[in-house]
């Protein structure tokens, strides 16, 4: 089949169409952080988990060492069970802190590690015994108003 | 009796347009039929995916770039007051991905490519090629129309990505090169709002539905134009006019189908 230089204006039109598709992907779109290599489950229980998702990162001195894969409420507790993937590369001891923060004021939550000092690590299946639940705007208000009202009596 | 001329001229108008759809709909079923052959001799959607994708490129790109400055400077005025101008990445790329994307694309699709297509194969009627083809036992539809309809569906996607990426592009220029936003957080936010299968995926499909709205209604209004200069003319404006009604009303579908409180 013979070759014009239409064929050419064309291809280059698909090529940077499917280019803009990956730039989407990649660098627009969470498609490049899904996989971080091999990870492995660990899970923890929160009274309340405020606004996190699954997808959102978990940090560790503010290092990505994995994502949240799911959040279900556990009805024999009536707590809110998240369910964490965590990059093999990385163990915690297993009196490790799990605690939901927010980057800025309106940012995104996310989970932080911090690390305790016990020698055992967290394997795979494992449970953070020390958590702390999401910060909740109206909680801290009311606090801030009975503490007020107390200190004026 | 004037009231009842104007009721009956009601009337006819509805039973016109109902008419008009079913022939639309059984234009687009013969269409479908019969575009195997426009596959087995790909050049014919080749040359038509140059005039009506590879020619809009420019005006696309150039749209995408402006519209993601422009959301890039009112974003950054709304989020300064409530001190997160570190969100207008996931602004900027969620605003594009999902909506302005397929559905600006579209828009300037079927007025830069759509009425093109109407005008070329309205000539084509008024000058008899159609008839022609037809003497000569040539499907007009499998050698005129399917290419063209191919050509829009392929194009319609990859100018919404081409228009989606360069909006992200002009609001990375507006917000971290002249505003001075964090480059990191402009990034970081964006990759953790957009996700790629709810996001991008979906805006993916919602260009491919434009697409196989806005050239349906284009080739349609061409094959079904009155054989004159005023019918052609006519035909050309109702393109426009109703492929953009009908995109944006296919956007809320869409979106009302993919989008429920997430």
């Amino acid at each position: 089949m013979q070759r014009t230089i239409l064929d050419l204006w064309v291809g280059a039109f698909v090529v940077a169409g499917i280019a803009a598709l990956v730039v989407l992907a990649l660098k627009v779109g969470n498609l490049s952080t899904y996989n971080v290599s091999e990870t492995y489950q660990l899970s923890a229980y929160f009274t309340n988990v405020g606004g996190l998702k699954p997808t959102a990162s978990v940090r560790s001195a503010g290092v990505l060492v994995g994502r949240v894969n799911s959040i279900v409420l556990d009805t024999d507790r009536y707590e809110a069970k998240v369910t964490i993937s965590v990059d093999k590369r990385y163990q915690f001891p297993k009196d490790t802190f799990a605690n939901i923060l927010t980057s800025g004021l309106l940012g995104e939550q996310y989970i932080g590690l911090i690390p305790g000092g016990d020698e055992e690590t967290l394997q795979d299946g494992g449970v953070f015994r020390k958590t702390q639940s999401a910060m909740v705007l109206e909680d801290l208000i009311g606090k801030f108003l009975f503490s007020q009202a107390d200190s004026k009596e | 009796m004037p009231l009842i001329k104007s009721v009956q001229g009601v009337g006819h108008r509805v039973v016109d347009s109902i008419w008009r759809l079913g022939v639309a709909a059984r234009f687009l079923s013969m269409t479908l039929l019969q575009s195997g052959m426009s596959f087995r001799r790909f050049h014919l959607i080749v040359k038509e995916m140059f005039s009506s994708g590879v020619m809009s490129l420019i005006i696309i790109g150039v749209a995408g770039l402006f519209v993601g400055m422009v959301l890039g400077l009112q974003g950054f005025e709304t989020l300064k007051r409530y001190g997160s101008e570190s969100a207008l990445g996931s602004l900027v790329a969620l605003s594009l991905v999902r909506e302005l994307g397929p559905v600006l694309a579209a828009l300037l699709f079927a007025s830069r490519a759509g009425s093109a297509m109407t005008a070329e194969i309205g000539l084509m009627k008024a000058t008899e090629q159609i008839s022609a083809m037809e003497m000569m036992a040539v499907s007009p539809i499998a050698r005129v129309v399917a290419p063209r309809f191919w050509a829009g569906v392929i194009s319609m996607p990859l100018l919404a990505a081409l228009f989606s990426a360069m909006g992200v592009f002009g609001g990375y220029v507006v917000g971290v090169v002249m505003i001075g936003v964090d480059e990191g957080s402009f990034w970081s936010q964006m990759q953790a709002s957009v996700d790629f299968r709810d996001d991008i995926i979906n805006g993916v499909i919602k260009s491919f539905v434009f697409g196989v709205a806005v050239t349906v209604i284009a080739l349609f209004e061409g094959f079904d134009a009155p054989p004159t200069a005023e019918g052609v003319s006519g035909a050309t404006t109702r393109t426009v006019v109703e492929s953009s009604l009908a995109i944006l009303m296919l956007d809320f579908i869409l979106t009302a189908f993919m989008f429920r409180g997430v």
